[in-house]
C-alpha cells in the first residue's frame, strides 16, 4: 500500500480519494484520476504478463492504446470477466479486479520459462506459416501448448449481467480526437453554427496537453482546454463524447464510436444505465485529429520490464505524479526524447544518462538538458539491456554516423529504467478502414494519410505536425473547411499563442546495432505482443519474402491485438534494411477495424435474448401454448410442430394424430403459408409468366396449384393461387418463401414486363388460415356455416365466400393430405374465434389439433412434395415427376421454359423423385441416406440419389420414404441399398411415390 | 455501409434497407426459344466482376420495394449515380 513510486502532488489525480484494488490476487491502491497502469506502476508493479511465444516477463512500456503488454483480464465475478483490457486505457474505480492473462500460472512464477525457452527454438520465425501450410501433424503437436501459453484473457462462462445499447446518429463535422487539433477543429465548427460531434478515447478532453507542462497564451494549456470544453458545452448542436474511440470508419463518412459509459464507475453499470454504447455516426464531415505514437527504438533486451517509450514516461510523471523507476538512461534519436530525461529530473529523481543517437543534439531541449548538467553521451546508443524481470542496467557504445554499426567500446551504467524515442508515427488507421493508402513521408520519418475518397480532413499529429502551433492552426483550418463544405459561413476563432521549442532534425533510425550481428545478438524485440524479433524478420527476408505484407504473414507481426502500433514502422524499417530497400518500397501498413479490441455487447446493443430474432406468432399461437404444443421454428415463424398428450412419445403423438384425420377430422393452423393479393388487369397473364403451368382459364372462384421455377427451370416454390375476380388473385407460397416470392414477382414486374398492369402485396399477417381435413371436416364446418357445402355445389378445388362461425370466410376446397379438406381464411383477429367455434362443435368428431410434422407425414403418404425439403435447386418439374404441372401451350415463355429444355436438363439418367418402400416394413430411412446398387461395392460407392422425405406411416402401417433415384421413374420395382453410417444396410424397393389412395377418391367425396 | 439515395423515394436511407440484386442492364432474351444453350447459359450465369465503374441492380427492399439502378466504383465503393429501370447511366466505364 505504499506507492513508492507516487510524488507527492502534482499530476491530475485527486489524492484526496483513495482508490483500491487488485492486481494477480493481490490488493493495492491508487487515486481518482490514476489509468489501472499508472497505479500499478505507482506500485511498483514490473511484470505484467508473459510474452506469447518465449514467456519472458514483460511490463507496461506505454500510456494509451497503443500498449501491447499490459493487455488485462478484468471482473470481480465470473458474469463481469472482460478480457483484453489495455490497463493503459482502464480508468482505476474502487473494487478493481485484474489479473494478468498469459502467464501461466502466474506471471512472476511460471512452469512456462522453462518451456518457453524450450518454446523458443521450437517456434521460429514462419513457425505459423509453416505449421499451417504443412502436415497436419506438427499442429498437433504444438496446439495445446501455444493455446496454454498464449491468449489474452478469456471469455465468461456465465452471461453478461450489462445492457448495451447502439445509438444512430447524424452531424455535419465528426471530429475524431480532442488534443489541440481536435478542439480547435470543434470550436471553430461550434461557432460556425455546424452540428458537431467530437469524440475521444480518454476520460477528459485535451490529448496531448494532459501529459506535458506546456503553456498556451503563457498559462496551463489545461485552463485553455477547460475554455474550450466549457464553450463547447454551451451549443446545443455540439455533443462530446468522451471515453469514446472511433474504432472504425467505412465507407460513405460512415464511422463507429465505442463509447465506454460506466466501464470507470464499478464492475457493473448502475441500474439503468448502459454499460457501453456503440454510436454509428453518418457525417457530413470527418476531422481527423488523432495524433501519432512514439515508436520505442529496436536494441538488445528492450523487452526486459522498465523499458518504455519516453512519451510514456513523461506522461506518468506530469499526468499521473508517478515516476515509473528510481533512474533513467533515455535513448533518443530526436530533441523531443529530451523531454522524458527533463520531466524525470523535475520529479526529483536520477537521470543517469541521455544517449542521443546523434554525433550532436542542440535543440532547446537539449540545451536545457545540458544547462541542468545532465549526463549526455552523443553519437551512441544502448546496445542492450541488463536484467530479467527489471532492467538493473545498460551497455552503451559509440555508434557509426547512419547507425549500421557500433564503432567504439561498450560502456555499463547501472539503471532502473530505459526510455527510448525514435521519433513518431502519424495514427493513420482510422484513414486507412476505407481502403486509402498510406503515404511515406520521408521529412517526417513516417507515414502520412493517403488520397481518399471520403469526406475527409486531417490535422496535427496525424500529418506528422507535432508543434502544438502548428496543430492548433491546422485544426482551425479543417474547421472552416468543414463549415464552408456542409455551406455554413466561416467562424471567427483567436487561437492561443503555443511556445515553440527550437528542435533540431532528428536521426533516421529505428534498429540499434549490437557488436555482433543481429541473428547473434540478444533478442531485439520489434512486436512485443507476438513476439516478433528485428532476427526474425530477417529470417523471412532471407526466405525469399520482399512484400512486408508477406513478411507479416509469415512473422505474424502486427497479428496482435495492438494491431502494431508500436511495432509495425520499426518492422518495415528491419526489412527493408535486410532487402536493401526503402521503407515504401517494402510496401505500407494497413489497418482494419476496429481501432481498439470492442466488447461483443457494445456490437450487439439490444439485439440479444429475445431481440436477436423476430419471432412471429399466428393469430392462434396462445391456444397452442395452452394445448402443449411443441413448436418448430420455420424461418422467424413458430409453428406447432406436435400437440402431445399425457405422457405420449412423439411417434405416439403423430401415430395418433395421422390417424384421426385419416378417420374423422384433424385442424392445421396453416396461416403462416405466405399470401400475397395480386391485382390488375394484366394479373392473369403475369401468373401465367411466372409458373409452369396454365392459368389463362382458370375461372373466378377456382384454385390451381403451380409450381414456380427459375429461368434455370428449376423448381424453387409452390403453392396454390384462387381465382378471386377476373383481375384478382391471391397466391400462397410456402412458410419460408413468401418474402423471396414477392421479390421475385417485383423483380420481373419492374425492370422486364412494367408493361403488365399488376400490384403485389403482402397479405400474410391479415389472414388466419385454419385447415380442416378428414372424412368428417364437410359435416364440422356445415355446423358453423349455412352454406351448401355439397359436393355439387362447392367441388374440390373451388372457393367460396361464405359466413363461418358467424364472420365472413374464404373457404377453398383444396387438399394437402389427400382428404376431404376445408382451408377457412378469415381476418386474422377472428382467427383465435373460428378455431375455438371448431373445437366445440368438433368435440363430438374427436377434432384432432395436428402440427407440421403430421402434416409432412400425410402429404407424404400422398407423394406431395415440399419446395425445399424434395426440392434442392437442382431438381426441375419432369425430375420431380409433375410434367402434368407444366404447360407448353402457353403463347409466352415462362420462367423456367427455356431452362428446363437445356441439353443437361432433358438428358437421360437424371435424378428423380420416386417412392421408396423398404424391405422391411418398420425400417424408417433416415433423410439424406444415399442410395447404392450395390452395397458391397468398394467404397467410394457409385451413388444413385438420395432420400428427401421419410416417416413412420400409422395410416398404412409401414415405413415411407421419397428420394432422387438417377433414371429413378424408369426403375420401378427395382432395389436399391441405403448404407449407414453404423454399417447397417436398409434395401427398398423402387415404387410410385403415392403410397395412399392413388386415384385420389378421398378428397372427391 | 453505404448511404444511399433511392431515386424513387427522392432520400438518402442507409444500405441496411436495401438488397443488392446483381448487374443491371441484363434484359431477359425476348425470344427465349431462340436462343442457343449457349446464349441462354450466358444470360443466366455470367456476369461481370469488374475493378471500378460498375452498374448494378438494387431494391429498396425495406422502402418503397422498388428497383433502381446504381453506377457504383467497386474499388472506392463510391456511388456515381442512382437511376431509375429503364434508363441508362451517365457514369461509364472508360
Ligand atoms: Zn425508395
Amino acid at each position: 500500500m505504499t506507492q513508492q513510486n507516487r510524488l507527492q502532488s502534482g499530476g491530475r489525480i485527486d489524492r484526496s480519494k483513495p482508490l483500491t484494488f487488485t492486481y494477480n490476487g493481490k490488493q493495492f491502491s491508487g487515486f481518482q484520476g490514476d489509468t489501472l497502469a499508472s497505479a500499478m506502476l505507482a506500485n511498483g508493479i514490473d511484470v505484467v504478463g508473459r510474452s506469447f511465444k518465449y514467456s519472458r516477463p514483460r511490463g507496461i512500456v506505454a500510456c494509451g492504446a497503443e500498449e501491447p503488454n499490459a493487455v488485462l483480464q478484468l471482473g470481480a465475478t465470473e458474469a463481469t470477466q472482460v478480457p483484453n483490457v489495455r490497463a493503459t486505457q482502464q480508468e482505476l474505480f474502487n473494487g478493481l479486479v485484474s489479473a494478468s492473462t498469459n502467464g501461466w500460472p502466474s506471471v512472476d512464477n511460471d512452469v512456462m520459462g522453462l518451456m518457453g525457452k524450450v518454446g523458443g527454438s521450437m517456434m521460429p520465425p514462419g513457425f505459423y506459416y509453416k505449421t499451417f501450410m504443412f502436415p497436419q501433424s506438427l499442429w498437433d503437436t504444438y496446439e495445446s501448448m501455444i493455446r496454454k501459453a498464449a491468449g489474452l484473457g478469456r471469455s465468461p462462462l456465465e452471461s453478461d449481467p450489462d445492457t448495451y445499447d447502439n445509438v444512430n446518429q447524424h452531424c455535419d463535422v465528426m471530429i475524431v480526437g480532442a488534443g489541440p487539433a481536435g478542439l480547435a477543429a470543434a470550436l471553430t465548427a461550434a461557432r460556425g453554427g455546424a452540428r458537431v460531434i467530437i469524440a475521444d478515447e480518454q476520460n477528459e478532453f485535451g490529448g496531448s496537453l494532459l501529459n506535458t507542462k506546456e503553456t498556451l497564451d503563457g498559462k496551463p494549456a489545461a485552463e485553455w482546454v477547460n475554455a474550450v470544453v466549457a464553450e463547447l458545452a454551451t451549443f446545443e448542436d455540439v455533443m462530446m463524447l468522451p471515453r469514446s474511440t472511433v474504432n472504425g470508419y467505412h465507407d460513405h463518412n460512415f464511422v463507429t464510436i465505442h463509447e465506454r459509459c460506466t466501464d470507470h464507475l464499478a464492475d457493473i453499470a448502475p441500474v439503468n444505465q448502459a454499460r457501453q454504447k456503440l454510436h454509428r455516426v453518418r457525417a457530413k464531415w470527418v476531422v481527423l485529429a488523432t495524433g501519432a505514437h512514439e515508436r520505442p527504438l529496436v536494441f538488445s533486451n528492450n523487452d526486459v520490464p522498465g523499458c518504455m517509450v519516453s512519451n510514456a514516461v513523461s506522461t506518468y510523471i506530469n499526468r499521473y505524479g508517478v515516476v515509473p523507476g528510481n533512474e533513467l538512461v533515455l535513448m533518443t534519436t530526436n530533441d523531443y526524447g529530451y523531454q522524458a530525461a527533463l520531466d524525470w529530473d523535475d520529479a526529483g529523481r536520477k537521470v543517469v544518462a541521455i544517449v542521443d543517437t546523434r554525433a550532436s543534439g542542440c535543440g532547446a531541449r537539449a540545451e536545457e538538458a545540458r544547462k541542468r548538467g545532465l549526463n549526455i553521451i552523443t553519437g551512441s546508443a544502448v546496445i542492450e539491456v541488463q536484467g530479467s524481470k527489471r532492467v538493473s542496467g545498460v551497455s552503451v557504445a559509440a555508434i557509426s554516423a547512419d547507425g549500421g554499426k557500433v564503432i567504439g567500446s561498450v560502456t555499463k551504467l547501472k539503471t532502473d529504467t530505459v526510455a527510448s524515442s525514435g521519433g513518431w508515427s502519424p495514427v493513420i488507421h482510422l484513414s486507412s478502414h476505407t481502403g486509402s493508402r498510406p503515404t511515406w513521408d520521408d521529412k517526417i520519418v513516417g507515414f502520412v494519410p493517403g488520397p481518399t475518397v471520403q469526406k475527409q480532413l486531417t490535422a496535427g499529429g496525424i500529418n506528422g505536425q507535432y508543434d502544438t502551433a502548428v496543430a492548433l492552426k491546422q485544426g482551425f483550418d479543417a474547421g472552416q473547411k468543414a463549415l464552408t463544405e456542409t455551406g455554413l459561413s466561416a467562424a471567427e476563432v483567436v487561437l492561443p499563442k503555443a511556445e515553440t521549442l527550437k528542435s533540431d532534425t532528428p536521426m533516421t533510425l529505428f534498429h540499434i546495432p549490437h557488436i555482433k550481428p543481429t541473428s547473434a545478438a540478444p533478442k531485439q524485440f520489434v512486436d512485443y505482443q507476438t513476439d516478433v524479433t528485428a532476427a526474425g524478420i530477417e529470417v523471412a527476408c532471407r526466405e525469399g519474402y520482399e512484400s512486408i505484407e508477406h513478411v507479416k504473414r509469415y512473422t505474424a507481426m502486427g497479428f496482435g491485438t495492438d494491431q502494431g502500433k508500436l511495432g509495425n514502422i520499426n518492422g518495415m524499417a528491419v526489412a527493408a534494411k535486410a532487402l536493401n530497400k526503402t521503407i515504401p518500397e517494402t510496401g505500407t501498413t494497413i489497418f482494419r477495424p476496429n481501432y481498439t479490441p470492442i466488447s461483443f455487447g457494445a456490437i450487439a446493443g439490444r439485439n440479444c435474448g429475445s431481440l436477436f430474432d423476430p419471432e412471429r406468432y399466428s393469430a392462434m399461437h396462445k391456444w397452442h401454448v395452452e394445448h402443449g404444443a411443441k413448436f418448430e421454428d420455420v424461418g422467424q415463424w413458430k409453428r406447432p410442430w406436435y400437440f402431445p398428450q399425457g405422457n405420449e412419445t412423439m411417434q405416439e403423438s403423430l401415430d395418433r394424430e395421422c390417424l384421426a384425420v385419416r378417420d374423422s377430422v384433424g385442424i392445421l393452423d396453416a396461416s403462416t403459408l405466405g399470401k400475397i393479393d395480386v391485382q390488375g388487369k394484366d394479373a392473369r397473364e403475369f401468373l401465367g409468366r411466372v409458373y409452369s403451368n396454365a392459368w389463362a382459364k382458370l375461372a373466378v372462384g377456382k384454385c390451381r396449384y403451380g409450381l414456380m421455377c427459375g429461368e434455370d427451370g428449376m423448381v424453387f416454390d409452390d403453392g396454390v393461387s384462387a381465382c378471386l375476380g377476373d383481375n384478382h388473385f391471391v397466391m400462397t407460397t410456402t412458410t419460408g418463401g413468401a418474402a423471396r416470392v414477392l421479390e421475385w414477382l417485383e423483380i420481373y414486374h419492374q425492370t422486364e414486363w412494367p408493361e403488365l398492369e399488376v400490384y403485389f402485396n403482402t397479405v400474410t399477417d391479415h389472414w388466419s388460415t385454419l385447415t380442416i381435413s378428414g372424412p368428417n371436416s364437410r359435416k364440422l364446418l356445415s355446423e358453423l356455416t349455412d352454406y351448401d357445402l355439397s359436393n355439387d355445389n362447392f367441388k374440390f378445388m373451388d372457393w367460396k365466400q361464405m359466413k363461418v362461425a358467424g364472420v365472413p370466410a374464404r373457404v377453398f376446397r383444396i387438399s394437402f393430405t389427400g382428404e376431404l379438406s376445408f382451408e377457412i381464411n378469415v381476418q386474422a383477429n377472428y382467427g383465435t374465434h373460428v378455431w375455438e367455434k371448431l373445437f366445440e362443435a368438433g368435440k363430438k368428431y374427436n377434432l384432432t389439433p395436428y402440427g407440421t410434422e403430421t402434416m409432412h407425414i400425410l402429404r407424404a403418404e400422398k407423394g406431395f412434395i415440399i419446395a425445399g425439403q424434395d426440392t434442392d435447386g437442382s431438381v426441375h418439374p419432369y425430375d420431380l415427376g409433375m410434367g402434368w404441372c407444366v404447360s407448353n401451350q402457353k403463347p409466352f415463355s415462362y420462367i423456367g421454359k427455356r431452362g428446363m429444355n437445356r441439353e443437361d436438363c432433358v438428358r437421360p439418367n437424371r435424378k428423380q423423385l420416386v417412392g421408396l418402400k423398404t424391405k422391411d416394413p418398420k425400417a424408417v430411412i433416415p433423410e439424406g441416406a444415399q442410395a447404392v446398387l450395390d452395397p458391397k461395392a468398394p467404397i467410394p460407392m457409385p451413388m444413385e440419389g438420395h432420400v428427401t422425405s421419410s416417416y413412420w406411416s400409422a395410416n398404412l402401417g409401414h415405413s415411407i420414404a421419397m428420394g432422387f433415384i438417377k433414371g429413378g421413374l424408369d426403375k420401378m420395382g427395382e432395389t436399391v441399398f441405403y448404407p449407414l453410417a453404423d454399417g447397417t444396410v436398409i434395401e427398398a424397393e423402387i415404387c410410385s411415390p403415392i403410397f395412399l389412395d392413388p386415384k385420389g377418391e378421398r378428397q372427391n367425396v | 455501409m453505404f448511404h444511399i439515395y433511392c431515386p424513387h423515394c427522392a432520400e438518402y436511407r442507409e444500405e441496411e434497407e436495401f438488397h443488392a440484386a446483381g448487374q443491371a442492364h441484363i434484359p431477359r432474351p425476348l425470344d427465349p426459344e431462340a436462343c442457343s444453350d449457349k446464349e441462354w447459359g450466358e444470360y443466366m450465369f455470367f456476369r461481370k466482376n469488374p475493378r471500378g465503374i460498375h452498374h448494378e441492380l438494387w431494391v429498396h427492399a425495406a422502402g418503397c420495394r422498388k428497383f433502381f439502378n446504381m453506377t457504383r466504383n467497386t474499388q472506392t465503393y463510391e456511388i456515381k449515380e442512382v437511376y431509375k429501370i429503364g434508363e441508362q447511366p451517365s457514369v461509364v466505364a472508360e
